[in-house]
């Protein structure tokens, strides 16, 4: 088990909070929530270890396309990128409805 | 409906095996009536899974929601089978206990609240070890004295099954609701292949497996009462019926049960299908 922390710049406030997937095998939940500064902040618990590069990869791509300060918390469970990608953009997709 | 060729029904239908458990509550509740108690942002979560290096889930897999049920208050505990096998840990355990338990208060103070089980679990979180089993233990505590205000209602629906000290739970319910792909036991066929040899029980021998602990042989031989088809709609009918339906809990049927195993030799023990024979719905008293 290995605790990961990134931070991103950020142009827009999140107005509510949103929660998606479950910690099932390789899929991961994602706790989406107003930040508390201008930044976004992920806080990465994942099951596998020595991926960090690779999960800085995926968030570089995420924040490329959102710009909110969110403070995300992700709780992993062996999800590929590909499936860390798809419950992200599912977070931000329940952000808008 | 009634007229559409059965791939259009099947197609029509709405799963409730394929949703989350917080889906599943959402479900059974009368529409837009859905409030959670103690969602993922309480972060109420194991403190022992990290522990011993597990990951653990924002809501410790089980989603309690109050809500409506044709009308009347409710309760529901939904346990998430996904999340580590559904199994109860001291958190998930206490969140079913302590809302089971809230709901008995208002029954006794004279505003009944009507308490539904989404039960997939494989029982004990083994990482908790006992004090999993505690909260179990109040939970069987907490149905046996809501039994006498109100129906208690379990659904199994699958896939994971219903077992262990969470199969007892699932047992004692006024009222249990299982489907076809449902399983109810209390070791699972992996446990049973383990410790007592591929010889006594193949668990990769689907077949077999559910010919014996199979949602379809526990309803034909009384030990559950109704059987519905993998349709959210059809479930959420069909707790919202059991609800109405004042039942005499199965473990309350001592001399039924007693004199079913009387005709049971454990040096031959029969085959599923006998068993349905043997133990035949009629004779389930009212069952």
């Amino acid at each position: 088990m290995e605790v990961l922390n990134f931070t991103y710049p950020a142009r827009q406030p999140v107005s509510r909070r949103v929660h998606v997937g479950v910690v099932g095998s390789g899929d991961l939940e994602v706790l989406l929530e107003p930040s508390l500064d201008q930044h976004a902040h992920v806080a990465v618990t994942t099951s596998v270890d020595g991926f960090g590069a690779v999960w800085k990869i995926v968030l570089d791509r995420f924040f490329s396309r959102f710009a909110g300060a969110a403070a995300i918390e992700i709780n992993d469970f062996g999800a590929t990128p590909g499936v860390v990608m798809l419950r992200l953009e599912q977070a931000v997709e329940a952000l808008r409805t | 409906m009634s007229t559409a060729a059965p791939h259009e029904r099947f197609l029509a239908r709405h799963s409730f095996i394929e949703l989350p458990a917080r889906e599943r509550a959402r479900a059974i509740l009368d529409a837009d009536s859905f409030r959670e108690l103690l969602g993922p942002f309480d972060r109420l979560k194991s403190p022992w899974l990290p522990l011993q290096g597990v990951v653990a889930q924002s809501d410790d897999g089980v989603v309690i929601a109050r809500g409506r049920l044709g009308g009347r208050p409710a309760v529901v505990a939904a346990v998430e089978g996904a999340f580590q096998g559904g199994s109860i840990g001291e958190v998930s355990g206490s969140k079913v206990a302590g809302a089971l338990e809230l709901a008995l208060r208002d029954c006794e103070r004279g505003r009944p609240v009507l308490p539904v089980l989404l039960l997939e679990t494989g029982g004990v979180r083994l990482q908790e070890a006992n004090l999993g089993l505690a909260a179990i233990a109040e939970i069987h505590a907490a149905i046996v004295g809501l039994r006498r205000h109100v129906p208690v209602v379990g659904v199994v629906a699958g896939m994971v099954g219903c077992f262990g000290g969470m199969s007892l739970a699932a047992a004692l319910c006024s009222t249990l609701i299982v489907t076809r792909q449902a399983r109810l036991g209390m070791n699972g066929p992996e446990v049973i292949e383990q410790e007592a040899g591929i010889t006594e029980l193949d668990s990769t021998d689907y077949r077999l497996i559910w010919s014996l602990v199979g949602g379809e042989q526990r309803h034909a031989t009384g030990l559950a009462d109704a059987i519905v088809d993998d349709d959210a709609e059809a479930i959420a009918a069909q707790v919202r019926s059991a609800v109405e339906r004042v039942a005499s809990p199965r473990s309350e049927q001592v001399e039924c049960f007693l004199e079913r195993l009387a005709h049971i030799d454990p040096g031959n023990p029969p085959e599923p299908r006998a068993l349905r024979v043997l133990w035949a719905r009629e004779d389930a008293g009212g069952h």
